[in-house]
């Protein structure tokens, strides 16, 4: 790793003025992604500002039908909340299938989603559900928050603070992992509430994705049968090691027909 | 009862389970440098230039070493361990090796060869400077794949390998062959990939090493399978400096698998370091570093074809191999596909006539060495692929083909055509119990059940077996003055648990206290000459050695009580670690006449001046006569057919292992053989990208290591048929988990998707290529 300063802030305050303070800083949070692309030397901060200090960042509420989760929430944390197990066992499944049992207790939710691996997990949740990612600054709608592979809506400097889940009637997460690092190789989220179905990809794509015909087929009929004839197009898809843009495609089928499968058992 | 035999837990495990082991990277010393390899980035290019001046003055660097440099000092190049006379090609012309400096100096033929050597205060500092190194490289076009290599056309590793075949050897006997083929009733053919893997080691490779100039003393602290080896080849070949000058240390070890038996660039430039720079040097590969600078393991492709009479008897074998052999010939990388499992072609069957054509192909690769069986689990692979499909086509079971063509035990010592006497085995005895350990009849059931579910069933069997035994290793018993037994060795334990396996034999011998022996190992000054551990024949070596040595020790030890006890040596027995006078209640434990024998003053002067070293004695195995491991796996998995993951549902092994001193140690090499040959069948893949032969497959976060929920409980079981070619009757049991271990997997995988229309798989059987195996087949069946 190159040299970089830390500092440890112990208010939101803080860590914006360092942040406005140093444009090269970079806020740091599980550290499971930001500290191996350190020691690669593929990324050279002047400073490190650590969100570990922040309490009020981190925790679980559950109320007003919704979920909120705090951005320094770990993977394990939500895994086995009893409240989100209750409340949104499709969301608290996500988080425990997420690597391993070091990356979980590490990871947190809002180091995931301001990183938008498009292999990550969250964004299917978080997209899925219709949530509100609320930073120090703003709400900002699922829908708007991931706009490109390893691209967020977050401007310089804004820092999550939270998730705001609202609760839906029925949800589902399924995930075909690559075989390797265990992130997914498409991962569907299902969620049907009162204002319809919502069906989010990730994985598949370069960023995370809604799949309209998906959503309108289990609107009308919210059963694995109602999307297996929706053929996913591998056109806009990735192809690497472990997955064909063509594989892929057919696995988010299989994804989706499992979620609405889980939503329905759950 | 004695404790050979028993399933004694492995002392070792204490320590290393609690922190407490001491590896490479836990020596410390004051002042020590670290070293750092800069390596290229390219898979082929030529040096213009090398530029250290700038990295040489940055902070905290304290010297950089090049090619050029150790070229003027006359340091020696790595090599391979095959003389050119013992291993050539099979028109009686030599191969070709290619030559390889520490640090290469005018082209670079893989991604990772080491360019420069940085040594500075820091790991970061040294990384800084690497940065500031300025090459100037002529990228050349490269090849990474056999078939890449062998293009007509294609870019040459080396000028004097024209078409890039390094070797071109064969056993066997063409005509013959030819004229079986010619008689048979049935001819199967088949082929074959066995995929490139990445050894991975859970340590990876790392040296420390330090020169004293007062008295001109190297010495190397490295991650090895045998410090005499390493030993010599740095002091002979590379330093060229008497071999006494040199010391190699081989703290605890985290996994070899063949890679830690070579001597690797970074180890002789740790100790020129060192001698440079007037400082402890300590290099240590991180993982990155290992994916791309560790030898690799497998990567040949076959052809092969099986001739059948109309009985299903095998009337001839005959096998075309390419083996990727990377840019270099190093360690016993040329041999693993050619001479190592030459004796092991034929398999466990009655094969009249053998031809095996085999080459050696030189690609812009990191070299290919030995991977745990090396050479052995390829070539059961082969065969076992091989019989597997010819009892489908003939319309035979699995075990009947096999049965129809087993040598049987009531031949044995059975000579092979390829010229393996094997002394002992029952394969029909373990293919039946294997066949009733894993329900084999009950199959049918458990599979209808499995479509109801939506799965693929499948079941597979392999029956392998290995040729061990060879290359001496000395071992010496001592006593030490504090009452304690040292055991030295020439072997050199890095995960097989030795120090248990070792000190029950001791203990059982001599009697004495188990937690009084202990075991030195791995230093090419304090413990006897050995050719390190590798090729399961540790206990082959070490155990007969002991055996051998043990008897020494009981042998002088009766002369000194008989003098102690005043008697006549022919009166004492040796019973329960004691001398005893026959017909009497006197006795001396051995600890003690040990003792007397060291001290000496009690001993009549003939004798003393005679046991200059008390009971002190040594003793080496060099009895000739291979051992051959064998066994029968079955494996049973499910497949999904909507998304191609394959799950291993159930894996029984029976082996024969000869006689089995630690059942538990025993049932822990099988088991983590099994999961690497279940890693290398469905799961890791070593991926060079074709066109540019850069590393495709290189982090954890694309190589798919096998893990705990990839795999079932394995059932295994032996049989103890007692080799008679050695005095403990042990065969060896290190890689025989992995050698069996990949044919059955996938025979069974294609036993699953046999009715989809499926006739061709390799591996590894990903859910992707499982996947786009079944398209298509579907494809294929809709036309
Ligand atoms: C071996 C391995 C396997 C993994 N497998 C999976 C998997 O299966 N599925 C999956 O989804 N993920 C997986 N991950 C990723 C992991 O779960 C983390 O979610 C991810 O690394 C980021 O979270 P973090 O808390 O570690 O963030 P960090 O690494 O600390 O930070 C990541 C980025 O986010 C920024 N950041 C962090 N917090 C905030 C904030 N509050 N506001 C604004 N910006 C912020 C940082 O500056 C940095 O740029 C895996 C990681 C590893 C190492």
């Amino acid at each position: 790793m190159y040299a970089f300063d830390y500092h440890k802030p112990r208010s939101l305050a803080e860590a914006t003025a360092l942040l406005n303070a140093n444009p090269e800083a970079r806020l740091l949070a599980g550290g499971m992604t930001l500290i191996p692309t350190l020691k690669q030397r593929l990324a050279s901060p002047s400073d490190l500002v650590d969100l570990g200090g922040l309490p009020d960042l981190a925790g679980i509420f559950v109320g007003d039908g919704e979920v909120r989760i705090g951005a320094m929430t770990t993977h394990a944390t939500v895994a086995h909340s009893a409240e989100v197990r209750a409340a949104l066992p499709a969301l608290a499944a996500l988080a425990e299938g997420i690597g391993d049992p070091q990356v979980r207790h590490r990871g947190t939710i809002g180091g995931s989603i301001s990183n938008a691996d498009p292999a990550a997990d969250y964004p299917a949740g978080v997209v899925g559900l219709g949530a509100t990612v609320v930073t120090d600054r703003r709400e900002i709608a699922a829908d708007n928050f991931f706009t490109g592979m390893f691209e967020t809506a977050l401007e310089p400097g804004e820092i999550v603070r939270q998730v705001r889940f609202p609760i839906p009637e029925a949800a589902g997460y399924a995930k075909f992992p690559n075989p390797a690092s265990r992130y997914a190789v498409a991962g569907v989220f299902v969620a049907r509430a009162a204002g319809g179905v919502r069906v989010a990809v990730t994985g598949a794509g370069p960023s995370v994705f809604r799949v309209p015909e998906m959503e309108a087929a289990l609107t009308a009929s919210f059963t694995p049968e109602a999307i297996a004839s929706v053929l996913v197009d591998a056109d806009d898809l990735n192809t690497d090691l472990h997955a064909t843009a063509a594989y892929r495609a057919h696995l988010v089928g299989v994804m989706a027909a499992r979620a609405v499968t889980s939503a329905l058992e759950s | 009862m004695g404790l050979m035999s028993q399933p004694i837990r492995r002392t070792e495990d204490g320590r290393f389970i609690t922190g407490r082991g001491r590896y490479v990277d836990d020596v410390k010393m004051e002042g020590a440098a670290i070293g750092y390899a800069l390596r290229s980035p390219y898979a082929h290019a030529k040096i213009m230039s090398i530029d250290v001046e700038a990295a040489k003055s940055a902070p905290g660097v304290i010297g950089i070493i090049t090619g050029a440099e150790l070229e003027a000092a006359g340091i020696g190049h790595l090599g391979a361990a095959f003389p050119a006379s013992f291993l050539k090609n099979r028109d009686g012309t030599p191969r070709v090796d290619g030559d390889r400096a520490l640090l290469t100096v005018d082209y670079v033929r893989y991604v990772g060869e080491p360019v420069a050597f940085v040594v500075a205060e820091s790991l970061n500092a040294a990384k800084d400077a690497a940065e500031q190194i300025l090459v100037d490289y002529e990228e050349l076009p490269a090849v990474g794949l056999i078939d890449e290599a062998l293009d007509p056309g294609a870019p040459l590793v080396w000028p004097q390998a024209p078409g890039n075949i390094a070797l071109d050897w064969a056993q066997g006997d063409e005509a013959a062959t030819d004229a079986a083929f010619d008689r048979a009733a049935h001819v199967t053919r088949i082929d074959l990939v066995n995929n490139r893997v990445v050894v991975n080691s859970m340590e990876p490779r790392g040296a420390f090493g330090t020169y004293d100039k007062v008295t001109g003393q190297y010495e190397l602290y490295a991650t090895s399978q045998g410090s005499h080896p390493i030993a010599d080849t740095i002091a002979k070949r590379i330093l060229r400096i008497p071999p006494e000058r040199l010391r190699v240390i081989t703290p605890d070890v985290g996994g070899g698998f063949g890679l830690k038996m070579s001597t690797f660039a970074e180890y002789p430039l740790v100790l020129i370091a060192s001698e440079k720079f007037g400082m402890p040097v300590k290099w240590m590969s991180e993982r990155t570093e290992a994916f791309q600078s560790d030898s690799h393991g497998r990567d040949l492709k076959s052809h092969a074809e099986m001739a059948f009479d109309a009985g299903g008897r095998i009337l001839g074998y005959r096998i075309k191999t390419d083996f990727n052999l990377g840019a270099y010939g190093l360690g016993f990388g040329p041999g693993i596909q050619s001479v190592v499992p030459m004796f092991v072609v034929g398999g466990v069957y009655k094969v009249p006539v053998v031809y095996n054509h085999v080459r050696a192909v030189f690609t812009n690769t990191v070299p290919v060495e030995a991977y745990r069986g090396a050479g052995r689990p390829e070539a059961a692979y082969i065969i076992e692929r091989i019989m597997d499909l010819a009892a489908r086509e003939m319309g035979l079971s699995q075990d009947e083909i096999r049965l129809r063509n087993f040598i049987q035990s009531h031949e044995m010592p059975f000579r092979s055509y390829v010229g393996a006497v094997i002394d002992s085995g029952d394969f029909q005895r373990n293919l039946h119990d294997c066949l009733r350990q894993a329900d084999w009849a009950g199959f049918p059931a458990r599979r209808a059940e499995a479509e109801k579910r939506g799965k693929l069933r499948g079941r597979g069997l392999a029956y392998y077996i290995e040729k061990t035994a060879g290359g001496a290793s000395a071992v010496v018993i001592s006593f030490t003055p504090a009452g304690r037994v040292e055991v030295g060795v020439g072997t050199s334990a890095h995960g097989q648990g030795h120090e248990t396996t070792f000190a029950a034999i001791v203990a059982d011998k001599l009697g004495v206290p188990f937690d009084s022996i202990d075991l030195i190992q791995g230093d090419s000054i304090r413990a006897p000459w050995g050719g390190g551990t590798g090729g399961s024949r540790s206990l082959w070596n070490s155990g007969n050695g002991i055996l051998k040595a043990a008897d020494a020790v009981i042998d002088k030890g009766r002369e000194v009580a008989a003098a102690l006890m005043d008697t006549a040596q022919d009166a004492i027995t040796f019973e329960e670690g004691a001398f005893r006078v026959h017909g009497t209640n006197q006795f001396l434990p051995l600890l003690e006449v040990a003792e007397a024998a060291r001290a000496g003053s009690k001993l009549p002067p003939e004798l003393k001046a005679r046991l200059e070293k008390g009971l002190d004695s040594s003793g080496t195995h060099e009895e000739k006569g291979d051992t051959f491991p064998n066994g029968c796996h079955i494996c049973e998995l499910e497949i999904d057919p909507d998304t191609g993951k394959v799950s291993v549902i159930s894996y029984d092994v029976v082996d024969d292992f000869g006689f089995v001193l630690n059942p538990l140690i025993v049932a822990g090499q099988v088991h983590g053989g099994v999961a690497q040959g279940i890693g290398q069948a469905l799961l890791e893949n070593c991926l060079y990208e074709p066109g540019t032969a850069q590393l495709l497959s290189g982090s954890f976060m694309d190589y798919t290591m096998p893990r705990a929920d990839d795999l079932p409980s394995f059932g295994f079981t032996y049989n103890e048929i007692l080799c008679t070619t050695n005095p403990l009757g042990i065969k060896g049991c290190g890689e025989a988990g992995t050698v069996g271990a990949a044919p059955a997997v996938m025979n069974a995988v294609l036993d699953a998707l046999w009715d989809k229309g499926v006739r061709e798989v390799d591996m590894p059987m990903t859910a992707l290529r499982v996947w786009e195996t079944l398209q298509r087949a579907a494809a294929k069946a809709a036309v």
